[in-house]
């Protein structure tokens, strides 16, 4: 494997004194599928949105294709390479799902406003470049049949996909996955995990994923930090991470509480 | 290349339609649908910052008031200007300003998206709704200064005596820019862009949209079509003064493109034609009137209550309007697929 | 400007100030809680100024029919939000906006409709229309009397707000309205108190406004509204006593720029937009005010 993509280094982060990040480190390699687990309330989003200029961690800071990126603004991250989804799954509910694809690829679509108005000739070949490569990765995702279809009357698995299909657009270098399995059944957590393995190949990703679900981390992850109130409590191999003591502790203090 | 050839013949044909009625009508028509024409270019330009974009403004009565005195005073000759001026000399600016009607018409659309620009900054930089309060500020504001600035605007007096260039070819004309500008821009990465914002403004910039600079386009190309109807309008009347600007101007478009459906631009022209005539109709309303045999008296105020209350039940019961956020043609197409 | 004008001006300030502030916390506390800028909130005020013009008018002595006035606006206050807002809390944003503005729009062109449009004098009794000399200035009452009430409601307020359930459970829904709902509180109810206080505020203010100026017609609400809504934003949209403050900022400088330059007279009921556009530039949060939307993900 080859050096550190993104390197988290030393994050803090503290809201109105409530300490939701503690000093928190740790890289991942080009290539990697890396897992953020942990029990609600660890702070993995947290650290997502830090990662992507959401927010201002209070010390620290990230370290992206050896470049602080600490402090860039959310659509500025984008174009360096890192792409997101959210937990909650977040389409545009009014956009079809091709045109949803599309936004995806708003910074790789070179015409001016003026240009787009008056319609010259840049408007209609690099229309036609996105539109091309918008159906190229629908087919990867076994969207195609959909491209036309409102994206909110899809099937919730439809939807995950339609997500990560987005952020697949903005031809990122690192992909942070929310909980992409999060409300599936087993068959479309089964279709996701080969549909992500498929990506990352084709497109030469490397993945960060956010995931509760330790079945699902333990099939797909390379490496995973386990994060409990703010504080990682384990790093290593995903079978090392189940048998440890203070991940199972941690886990099983999540369950009594819910 | 199909729809390049259909996109000519419905302009030809419009660009038809236009001439053969500015040619057969009465006057009193003509005049009627210069009107609609003018509702119908502030309205489609409304649609784009309100329904596209989905940023709630109440602009256009300000933007309107900057087309129609910029334009106003480029047109108006000279030697008119000197003897209008009643409270005090005009500036000598106002005097230099002289330009043919395009031209004048240009510099009130461009002067009003100048001052969209320098709205942007501070409102679009915040999170949250300002946009909505800062624009109803304004329209205030705007009023204040034409009445305070006589050597300008003639204080509340006004400016007349604007010559009549806005005819219906002009408005007609600019109807189907107005409208084509608008299509284009929806069909482009930077209308998808303002939808994206619309639905889910956090997902749109994890999806690297600038959304600050798609706001800003959206409003500056609202104003800057504001302004221009604001010109043609002070043509139309050939007299403006500051209190014709108010609110009420903004309101008939807020209610044009609700029914119309809030991003839908053939929606917005429907529904101008409609609540244009509806408008005219509906006058008897504020007059006095006889109900099971009693005389009520003359209710000026009447039409307005009526029509807030059609708002209030269209947005809560038919959210959507005439055409929700689809254009006409967008329904025949999802039928295919 | 000698000692005697200033004193006559503070006074004065003190008086316009109360009232923006009084107008300010019922836009505050909607914001607050339904992230919604209440058009027709400054309306309310207007409503409130002619129910009581209306009760004095059938007869009723002047304190009932204050009483009438608050509890109308109240009733008219509540009712906008159940007809109207609360079938729209899920919709998209712009939706219950433009429902507002319908909302504002009706109640003016209704009262005019009822009322006619030409300014109605205010029937206020005698004894809050004397002034008194103090030294060489002479003073209205109601300059007095309006910063003593406002101090005594904000007072009340403030109490129920940190020292009473409702308050607590009103400041938690200004984070969080599902989280709040969890925690088995009853937004709706929370929601309709805040209403009722905004809008029983509201119609005092639209009193005391009646009384100092002393005509009400049916559009009187807009600009006043609106400048309540700019002493809102200036103190810190969801804070209360960011609003209080705001408005007395507002005031004081109507009053005074207009005392020491009085060629911009003219230009008065420009400040509050200049001072909302300030205001955005340099401290969006406002002088008291949170960040309400972050944490939004």
């Amino acid at each position: 494997m080859s050096s550190a993509l993104l390197k988290i280094h030393n994050i803090t982060m503290q809201f109105g004194g409530v300490t939701a990040i503690d000093s928190l480190s740790f890289s991942v390699k080009e290539g990697e599928i890396y897992g953020l687990i942990g029990p609600n309330g660890a702070g993995k989003t947290t650290i997502f949105n830090i990662i992507t200029g959401n927010y201002q961690p209070t010390e620290g800071n990230v370290n992206f294709e050896n470049e602080i990126i600490t402090g860039t603004k959310p659509n500025i991250v984008v174009q360096k390479g890192i792409a997101r989804t959210f937990q909650n799954i977040r389409l545009f509910k009014s956009m079809s799902v091709l045109d949803n694809i599309l936004i995806g690829f708003h910074n790789q679509t070179h015409y001016t406003y003026l240009e787009a108005i008056f319609r010259l000739p840049r408007y209609f070949g690099h229309e036609k470049r996105i539109r091309a490569e918008a159906m190229a990765i629908l087919d990867e995702f076994n969207l195609t049949k959909y491209a036309n279809h409102k994206a909110t009357d899809l099937s919730y698995g439809n939807q995950r996909k339609v997500e990560i299909a987005r952020a697949v657009a903005t031809k990122p270098s690192l992909l942070l996955l929310d909980e992409p399995a999060a409300g599936m059944n087993p068959i479309e957590t089964a279709d996701l995990s080969n549909i992500i393995h498929k990506i990352k190949r084709d497109f030469n990703l490397t993945i960060l994923l956010i995931e509760h679900d330790m079945k699902f981390v333990n099939h797909m992850c390379d490496l995973v930090t386990v994060l409990d109130y703010g504080e990682k409590i384990f790093e290593g191999k995903p079978a090392d991470a189940i048998v440890d003591e203070k991940v199972i502790t941690a886990y099983l203090g999540d369950f009594t509480h819910a | 290349m199909k729809s390049l050839i259909i996109k000519v013949l419905l302009i030809a044909a419009s660009l038809w339609l236009i001439w053969f009625l500015h040619n057969n009508l009465s006057s009193y028509r003509l005049s009627m649908i210069i009107n609609i024409g003018i509702f119908a270019i502030l309205a489609l330009s409304y649609n784009l910052i309100n329904g596209v974009a989905g940023q709630f403004s109440l602009e256009p009565n300000g933007f309107v008031a900057i087309g129609a005195y910029m334009t106003a005073i480029f047109i108006i000759p000279m030697d008119t200007k000197l003897d209008m001026y009643a409270l005090t000399d005009p500036a000598p600016i106002i005097l230099q300003m002289q330009a043919n009607f395009p031209i004048a018409l240009l510099a009130g659309g461009l002067a009003s998206a100048f001052i969209a620009f320098m709205l942007s900054v501070p409102v679009f930089r915040v999170r949250g709704d300002y946009l909505a309060i800062v624009t109803l500020g304004f329209g205030f504001i705007i009023r204040i200064f034409a009445m305070n600035s006589p050597s300008y605007t003639n204080g509340a007096m006004g400016l007349n005596d604007i010559p009549d260039f806005a005819d219906f070819r002009w408005v007609g004309s600019i109807v189907i820019i107005t409208f084509m500008v608008m299509i284009h821009i929806i069909y482009s990465k930077y209308g998808r862009a303002m939808k994206a914002l619309r639905d889910d403004e956090d997902a749109a910039i994890a999806m690297g949209v600038n959304t600050f600079k798609i706001k800003t386009f959206a409003f500056m190309t609202s104003a800057f079509f504001e302004g221009i109807g604001g010109g043609l309008l002070a043509s139309f009347l050939t007299t403006i003064t500051p209190d014709q600007f108010t609110f009420l101007l903004t309101f008939y478009l807020l209610i044009i493109i609700v029914l119309g459906g809030l991003g839908s631009m053939t929606g917005t022209l429907v529904a101008a034609i409609v609540i244009g005539f509806g408008l005219e109709e509906l006058r008897f309303l504020d007059s006095e009137m006889v109900i099971f045999g009693f005389e009520t008296d003359a209710h000026p105020g009447m039409r307005m209550v009526i029509f807030s209350v059609l708002l209030i039940i269209t947005m809560l019961f038919a959210r959507r309007g005439l055409f929700g956020d689809k254009e006409l043609s967008e329904f025949f197409k999802r039928k295919q697929s | 400007m000698d000692f005697s004008t200033f004193l006559q001006q503070l006074v004065n300030g003190i008086s316009l100030g109360s009232m923006y502030a009084l107008i300010a916390i019922g836009y505050t506390m909607v914001y607050g809680t339904l992230r919604l800028i209440n058009f027709a909130h400054g309306d309310i005020m207007m409503v409130g100024a002619f129910l009581v013009y209306l009760a004095v008018s059938v007869g009723l002595p002047f304190p009932i029919a204050v009483v009438v006035g608050i509890l109308g606006s109240v009733a008219v206050g509540v009712l906008t939000d159940k007809v109207a807002y609360k079938p729209l809390r899920d919709a998209p944003k712009i939706s219950l906006l433009i429902t507002a503005i319908g909302i504002s729009f009706f109640l003016e062109n209704l009262f005019n409709v009822l009322f006619g449009g030409v300014p109605k004098a205010f029937p206020a009794p005698e004894y809050l229309t004397t002034s008194f000399k103090l030294g060489e200035i002479i003073i209205p009452i109601m300059v007095v009397i309006i910063p003593v009430i406002t101090v005594l409601i904000l007072g009340g307020v403030l109490y129920v707000l940190y020292k009473t359930k409702y308050g607590m459970a009103i400041r938690a829904l200004a984070f969080d309205i599902p989280t709040v709902k969890l925690m088995g509180v009853n937004a709706d109810y929370i929601i309709t108190i805040v209403f009722s206080l905004g809008s029983a505020l509201a119609a005092v203010g639209g009193i005391f406004y009646a009384i100092s100026y002393p005509s009400i017609d049916p559009l009187m609400g807009i600009i006043v509204g609106l400048k309540a809504f700019a002493a809102a934003v200036l103190g810190g949209i969801g804070s209360v006593t960011g609003a209080v403050l705001g408005g007395f900022i507002l005031g004081f400088t109507e009053i005074f720029v207009v005392a020491l330059f009085p060629e911009l007279g003219g230009y008065k009921d420009a400040f509050a937009f200049f001072f909302l556009i300030l205001v955005l530039l340099f401290r969006p949060t406002g002088i008291m005010g949170e960040d309400l939307d972050r944490g939004r993900f």
